[in-house]
C-alpha cells in the first residue's frame, strides 16, 4: 500500500522546511525522544502487536474506502515508527509527510484507544510527532498564526483588550432591548461565576455571547467576565503540542479567576479548551486537578435545568440528533448530562449509532479545522462517515455543543447535502426559555 | 544436524543447565523490563498520580473476558481465535501431563493435569490458530501494511514448541528422543525471548491497561472498552 495524496501547499510547513536543514530536524527529534517522551512512548511502540483491532474504529479509515494508510496503527507506522527506525535521521520530505498525517489525517479523538486490546494511546504517539513538528516549526500556517496570537494577546484572533471591553459594552446595550436592565458585569470581584468566551464570540459570533448573557441574567447568576486579556478560553497552541504556550494560556485564565476571587470558571460550548482548562493545562502547570472548579457549558446548563433556575417554555418538535464532542464526552464523560439537557429541550431525539463515548469524531477536531482552508478537503473527506451517520438518523437538527463540531458538521452539511441545521445549546436555550414578566422591557 | 540432537549429552544439557538458564532469563528478564518501565514512568508526570485500582481492575476485567469490550464485539471471529489461542497455549504449557511429570521428576511437586487427548486437541488448536494469524497477516490489507518480518518470527517462535511437541508425542518425522530435544530447545528459546521481543505483551498488557484504564476512568470519565 502506498501513501498517495493530492499535493497541498501550506506555507507554514513548506516555507519553514526551506529554512531548516536535516541537522536541526535531528536535534528537534532527539530533544523530544530523549528529553520529553519516556516510558509511554517506549512501551506503546514495543507492545503494539500489529493486530489491526484499531483499524475500523477510525473515521478517516472508514471514510477513505478502507485505505490502510489511514488506519490508526498505519498512521503510527508511517510517522513515529519511521522516525524510530531511521533513528531520527529523516529528510525534509519525511517531515512534510509526517506533518500531513498528524495534522490533517488524525483528529486525536482517541476512539482507536478504546479499540486497542492493550490500551495503547495512539493519539499520544501521533501527538509526539506533532510536538516534533512544533519544535521544527513545521505546523499548518493557520494554527501557527492563532498560536502566535495567543502568545501575544491570550486570544486566538489578535483582539485587543479595548476591543473586548468595547464589544461587551455594546452587547450589553443590545441585550437591554430583550431583558430589562440586562447586565454583563466586567471585572466584578467576588462573583460566583467567571464566564470565559470563545474568541469568535467576541468578533463574528457575538449572538452566542449575547445569548449566554441572556441566560445568565434570566437565571440570576452572580457572574462576571474578565476586564483584562484572558477572556478567550480557546487554546489553539495545544493543537500544535506547543505546551509552553498552552500552559501560559491556562495559567492566565486561573490568574484572572484568582484576582477576581470568583468561585468557579464557566466556559461556553467548546471542546479542546475545556480539556486544556480542566486537565491538560492544569497538569502541565503542576496541579493534579483544577484549583477551582472549571465548568463546561453543558455542565452549567445541566445544573441550571436540574435546579430549576431556568424554565423551558416550549420544546422543539422536529427530530434532533446529538453530536458527542470527543473533548467533553470521550474525554470527560459528559454524555449523560448532555442527553438530559436535550431531553428537556426536544420532543423527538434520534440517537446516532454509535453514540455517547463511542461516537465518531466530527472530523474537524484536534486542530484540523484550525489548520485552515488548505486542509479543508481533508476534513470533509474524513467526515464522510459522520455525514452518513447523521443522514441515517433522519434528524433535521444536529445539536453540537462544541464550536469545532458545530462548524465541522456545518461544512459536512453543505458538501454532503445532509439538509440539517447545526445548533448550539446556548442558542436553543436562550430561544426556548421562559422570560419572567418583570424582566421583559 | 539430526546426529547432533541425537547426542545424549545434548539432551542432558537441554534438560538441565539450559532449562535453568531459560527460566532465569525468563523471570529476571520480566522483572528487569517491568522495573525499568516503572522507573521510567516516574519521569512522566501524568502516570502515577492518576493510577486508580478500581479503573485498572475494570479495564483488565473488560479485556480479559471474551467479548467484554466493544472492540471484541466488533471483531467476533478474531476474538474467538485469540482467546482460544491464548487459553490453549497457557493451559497446555502448564498442565500437560508430560510437563508436570518433569516438575515431579526434579522437585517432587505435582499439580492438576489435562487429559492427554484434550491436551493433544488443544495443541492442534494452537497450531491452527497460528496458521490463521499468519494468513490474516498475509491477506488482510490493513494488517499486511503493518506487518514486518519480526512479526512472523515471533509467531514462528511460538509455533515451534507446539509443532515439535506434537510430533514428539506422536513420534512423527524424527525419532522420539531427538524430537523431544528439539522441542525442549525451542520451548527454552521461546521462554528467553518473551521478555525481550513483542512477546513481552504477556506482562506489558497489565501495565498499559493500568495506565489507560485509569486515564479513561479517573480522568476522562469514560470507557476504554
Amino acid at each position: 500500500m502506498e501513501f498517495k495524496r493530492k499535493p497541498v501547499t501550506d506555507i507554514g510547513i513548506d516555507e519553514t522546511l526551506k529554512r531548516f536543514d536535516e541537522d536541526k530536524i535531528k536535534r528537534a527529534i532527539d530533544w523530544v525522544l530523549n528529553r520529553e517522551a519516556s516510558a509511554r512512548l517506549k512501551v506503546f511502540v514495543e507492545t503494539c502487536m500489529r493486530c489491526g483491532m484499531c483499524t475500523t474504529s477510525c473515521h478517516h479509515y472508514l471514510s477513505h474506502d478502507q485505505d490502510p494508510t489511514y488506519a490508526p496503527a498505519g498512521k503510527v507506522k508511517q510517522t513515529i515508527w519511521d522516525i524510530l527506525n531511521k533513528k531520527g535521521n529523516v529528510t525534509k520530505e519525511d517531515i512534510k509527510k509526517y506533518a500531513r498525517i498528524v495534522f490533517s489525517e488524525c483528529n486525536l479523538c482517541r476512539r482507536c484507544v478504546q479499540f486497542c486490546p492493550f490500551g495503547i494511546d495512539i493519539a499520544y504517539l501521533l501527538s509526539v510527532v506533532r510536538r516534533i513538528c512544533c519544535l521544527i516549526g513545521a505546523v499548518p500556517q493557520y494554527i501557527q498564526d492563532q498560536a502566535l496570537s495567543h502568545m501575544q494577546t491570550t486570544n486566538m484572533l489578535w483582539f485587543r483588550q479595548d476591543e473586548w471591553l468595547d464589544t461587551v459594552q455594546w452587547l450589553e446595550d443590545e441585550l437591554k432591548a430583550e431583558i430589562k436592565d440586562a447586565k454583563i458585569p466586567v471585572g466584578k470581584k467576588n462573583a460566583e461565576v467567571l464566564y470565559l468566551a470563545h474568541g469568535l464570540e467576541a468578533k463574528y459570533m457575538t449572538g452566542l455571547l449575547t445569548n449566554m448573557a441572556k441566560i445568565m441574567n434570566v437565571a440570576k447568576i452572580d457572574w462576571t467576565v474578565p476586564d483584562t486579556d484572558g477572556w478567550d478560553y480557546t487554546n489553539k497552541a495545544f493543537y500544535a503540542c506547543d505546551f509552553e504556550t498552552m500552559g501560559k494560556i491556562v495559567k492566565t485564565h486561573y490568574e484572572v479567576a484568582f484576582r477576581l476571587n470568583v468561585k468557579k470558571i464557566v466556559m461556553g460550548e467548546c471542546g479542546h479548551a475545556f480539556r486544556t482548562g480542566i486537565y491538560e493545562g492544569v497538569r502541565y502547570l503542576g496541579w493534579k486537578e483544577s484549583p477551582i472548579p472549571y465548568i463546561h457549558g453543558v455542565h452549567f446548563f445541566y445544573e441550571l435545568l436540574k435546579e430549576g433556575r431556568i424554565k423551558i417554555a416550549k420544546k422543539i418538535e422536529e427530530p434532533v440528533t446529538i453530536q458527542d464532542p470527543c473533548n467533553i464526552v470521550r474525554y470527560r464523560g459528559m454524555g449523560k448530562m448532555l442527553r438530559y439537557i436535550v431531553s428537556q429541550l426536544c420532543e423527538n431525539i434520534i440517537e446516532m449509532t454509535p453514540k455517547d463515548d463511542h461516537n465518531y469524531c466530527c472530523s474537524a477536531g484536534g486542530g484540523m479545522i484550525d489548520a485552515g482552508p488548505a486542509w479543508k478537503s481533508a476534513r470533509i473527506e474524513g467526515g464522510k462517515i459522520k455525514a452518513e451517520q447523521i443522514k441515517d438518523t433522519g434528524a433535521k437538527i444536529v445539536i453540537a455543543p462544541c464550536h469545532t463540531c458545530h462548524k465541522g458538521i456545518e461544512d459536512l452539511n453543505e458538501y454532503y447535502k445532509m439538509g440539517v441545521h447545526v445548533k448550539f445549546l446556548t442558542d436553543i436555550i436562550a430561544d426556548l426559555m421562559e422570560i419572567p414578566e418583570e424582566m421583559k422591557p | 544436524m539430526e546426529q547432533f540432537f541425537k547426542d545424549p549429552s545434548i539432551y542432558t544439557f537441554v534438560r538441565g543447565p539450559l532449562l535453568w538458564l531459560a527460566f532465569l532469563v525468563f523471570f529476571l528478564g520480566i522483572f528487569y523490563r517491568i522495573a525499568t518501565t516503572l522507573r521510567e514512568a516516574k519521569k512522566e508526570k501524568i502516570v502515577y498520580p492518576y493510577l486508580s485500582l478500581r479503573y485498572t481492575l475494570r479495564s483488565l476485567f473488560r479485556w480479559l473476558i471474551p467479548y467484554g469490550s466493544i472492540s471484541m464485539r466488533r471483531h467476533p471471529w478474531f476474538t474467538a481465535i485469540t482467546f482460544l489461542f491464548h487459553i490453549c497455549l497457557i493451559a497446555v504449557s502448564l498442565f500437560l501431563v508430560a510437563h508436570v511429570e518433569l516438575w515431579y521428576e526434579s522437585w517432587e511437586i505435582r499439580w492438576w493435569t489435562l487429559p492427554v487427548s484434550l491436551a493433544d486437541g488443544m495443541t492442534l488448536i494452537v497450531i491452527f490458530c497460528i496458521i490463521l494469524l499468519i494468513l490474516r497477516r498475509l491477506f488482510q490489507s490493513d494488517i499486511r501494511f503493518l506487518t514486518s518480518s519480526s512479526d512472523y518470527l515471533v509467531l514462528t517462535l511460538v509455533a515451534l514448541p507446539f509443532i515439535t511437541g506434537f510430533f514428539a508425542h506422536h513420534e512423527l518425522v524424527l525419532e522420539y528422543k531427538t524430537m523431544l530435544t528439539i522441542h525442549m530447545l525451542s520451548g527454552e528459546i521461546m521462554l528467553m525471548a518473551i521478555p525481550f521481543t513483542k512477546l513481552s505483551h504477556m506482562f506489558m498488557f497489565f501495565l498499559t491497561r493500568a495506565h489507560t484504564g485509569s486515564e479513561f476512568g479517573a480522568v476522562r470519565h469514560s470507557r476504554d472498552f
